[in-house]
């Protein structure tokens, strides 16, 4: 299996650069996610490495290699576009079996490495089917397929869960990671759910307006986000702005116990507070009355109007609408610029 | 409640109707018989000539004011099929179609495929200048034409006939596979070659196949344009290549109606047949897509 690395990629449409001096490296075996929203760039780089757009200046390298030069037929990757792409004028047989045929296999080979590779997907038995016979789900499945047929170094995933339903999505993204698990092989996919992204990667690249946010294992992104987009983009997230005052953060005139900070702060920051940072307690917090209660199945997320702003927090005690409350923040995250400055360690 | 349960033997009776049985009202009845009167009169306007001809073309003897022929007889046909001259422009027609069509298509469809799939500057005008050859009055075309094939001395030769039945070909050839390839989806192709497949093995094995129908209605119509083209070809191909059209004016001219009537149906019976095998295509919204300026 391979691994890749971009750096310095740069790509101008319509006058505006859509990837800026973009680096990234993926490691042989790993899936990585390109996440962010629309037109930050994540399907054009995508598109770069599969070889259907070229890059106005950078690198990139799979095993050592360059890969710039050659195009998309003679790349080793194999991309499972967002559409799936399958051609309806083929059965899947014949879809899974193109490329190969493309490049002379023998009859026989061709035939064990289909049914093969249709075993993996769990497809063997619609092998004379016709794509427009097959639900969504399966014609995923049957685009994996004739990806992972090819034996590629790397596996290119666009968008690969957007036209599925909610309950199927989490079904096929799991059976996606157990193959990529299975078979070893390198994949880079392209999403702009979050939940999706976090949930099957081994590390994350947020991409805003071109440009690497934070390059991250899930967990790592979602406790210590490194740019003030990253916090709003990946999970909930309560945005404000203030300054660190002794043992809290003093928002709109309220000081808000807090963790304590090593070292003081000086200066506004924009401040980040997990909702389930959000700790009600009985006394010694700040006053918030409580306007709305929405019920999340094992917890409830509740938003709270307090002097500093509307707080939402997450709890799992039964509290009701127009309760007044107490809380203060187990853990809040200071950004400067856009960028972390402090990660508030946590209060029992 | 009781009252509005109908015992089984009531209902197996009183059968219920599937529409409502008011009677029509007046306004209703003259409109339907306004529209039937139009739909006859239509029917009798286009169909009234066809049906003259069939009759022309077994009459033996028919005068005015017989509706129908007098004697019937199939010795036109005899003349009409086994007449060398005539037998020969049969042939030259069905022989210059299949040719006209081929060059057309070899020169039109890669342009319709860069149309489609390429943008380029001009491309719209470029497109658009295509009718050029409809917009002006085709004699006028063909006469000038005519001066430009005689300097390079392709008047009265095979493949000057075949030059000027190309204009009428063209439009057709181009916009209708231009809509066909624009919509095959371009992911099937980036498909094709991430799979590996160069350039020509994509186009081959995706997408022709795919805007199979589009191009299948174009060849047809372009097969059609030849077969039925008189002017250009009677300025050019005479005295040499008279084909079906071109001897069309002599038979008109020089022979009885049956003459002509036999004649005519042959010359119509190819086109109805592959009109026939294209209605579903046309029908199907090909050609709309065709004519519509993307």
């Amino acid at each position: 299996m391979a691994k890749l690395v971009l750096e310095g990629i740069v790509k101008h449409l319509g006058g505006r650069p859509v990837v800026n001096d973009l680096h990234l490296d993926v490691k042989s075996g790993e899936m990585i996610c390109l996440l962010g929203a629309s037109g930050c760039g994540k399907t054009t780089t995508l598109r770069m490495i599969g070889g259907f757009l070229a890059p106005d200046a950078g690198r990139m390298l799979l095993d050592d290699v360059s890969i710039l030069h050659l195009p998309p037929e003679k790349r080793p990757t194999a991309m499972v576009f967002q559409q799936y792409a399958l051609w309806p004028h083929m059965d899947v047989f014949h879809n899974v079996a193109f490329g190969l045929q493309v490049r002379r296999v023998a009859k026989q080979e061709i035939r064990r490495r289909v049914q093969e590779v249709l075993k993996l997907v769990r497809l063997e038995q619609f092998a004379r089917s016709y794509p427009a016979q097959m639900s969504g789900g399966q014609q995923q499945r049957v685009a994996l397929a004739r990806a992972l047929v090819l034996e590629p170094k790397l596996l290119l995933l666009d968008e690969p869960l957007s036209n599925l339903d909610s309950k199927l999505r989490i079904q096929v993204r799991e059976e996606i990671q157990e193959i990529q698990r299975r078979v070893g092989i390198t994949a880079i996919f392209v999403t702009h759910d979050q939940e999706e992204a976090l949930s099957i990667s081994d590390r994350v690249a947020v991409l805003s307006e071109g440009k690497l946010e934070q390059y991250a294992t899930p967990d790592v992104l979602y406790r210590d986000p490194a740019t003030l987009y990253v916090a709003s983009f990946i999970g909930t997230m309560n945005l404000l702005r203030g300054s660190v005052q002794g043992q809290g953060v003093a928002i709109e005139g309220t000081v808000v116990p807090c963790a304590q900070f090593p070292a003081p702060i000086d200066g506004t920051l924009d401040i980040a507070v997990r909702p389930e940072d959000v700790r009600i307690v009985d006394d010694g917090g700040v006053p918030a009355h409580v306007i709305q209660r929405i019920p999340r199945g094992h917890y409830q997320e509740l938003v709270l109007s307090a002097q500093p702003g509307n707080i939402r927090a997450f709890v799992s005690n039964d509290i009701r609408v127009g309760e007044q409350v107490q809380f203060l923040f187990q853990r809040a995250l200071l950004y400067r610029d856009e960028k972390l400055v402090r990660a508030g360690v946590a209060v029992s | 409640m009781s009252t509005l349960r109908v015992s089984n033997d009531e209902q197996a009776l009183t059968p219920r109707r599937a529409y409502s049985s008011r009677p029509l009202s007046t306004t209703q009845v003259v409109r339907w018989i306004i529209s039937c009167v139009i739909i006859l009169a239509l029917v009798l306007f286009i169909l009234g000539p066809l049906v003259i001809l069939f009759l022309w073309a077994f009459a033996d003897a028919w005068f005015y004011p017989a509706l129908l022929p007098h004697t019937w007889t199939f010795s036109w046909w005899q003349q009409i099929l086994l007449n060398g001259d005539i037998g020969h422009s049969i042939l030259l027609s069905f022989i210059f179609a299949p040719v006209v069509t081929l060059v057309s298509a070899a020169i039109c469809l890669p342009a319709a495929y860069a149309f489609a799939r390429f943008k380029f500057p001009g491309q719209r005008a470029f497109m658009v200048s295509l009718f050029a050859t409809n917009a002006f009055p085709k004699m006028g075309l063909y006469i000038v034409m005519a001066g430009l094939l005689y300097t390079f001395g392709l008047m009265d030769t095979f493949w000057g006939v075949v030059l000027v039945q190309l204009l009428n070909t063209v439009v057709v050839m181009t916009w209708i596979p231009s809509a066909a390839f624009a919509a095959v989806p371009r992911e099937l192709e980036d498909a094709a070659r991430d799979a590996g497949a160069g350039l020509w093995t994509t186009f081959w094995r995706v997408t022709l196949p795919l805007a199979r129908s589009g191009i299948m209605v174009a060849l047809i119509l372009s097969f059609l344009a030849s077969l039925d083209e008189a002017q250009g070809t009677f300025l050019v191909g005479s005295p040499d290549y008279i084909t079906m059209p071109t001897q069309m004016y002599t038979l008109v001219t020089s022979y009885p109606q049956q003459a002509a009537a036999v004649f005519s149906i042959v010359l119509s019976i190819p086109s109805f047949v592959l009109l026939l095998l294209v209605r579903k295509y046309i029908l199907g919204g090909t050609l709309a897509a065709g004519f519509r300026l993307r």
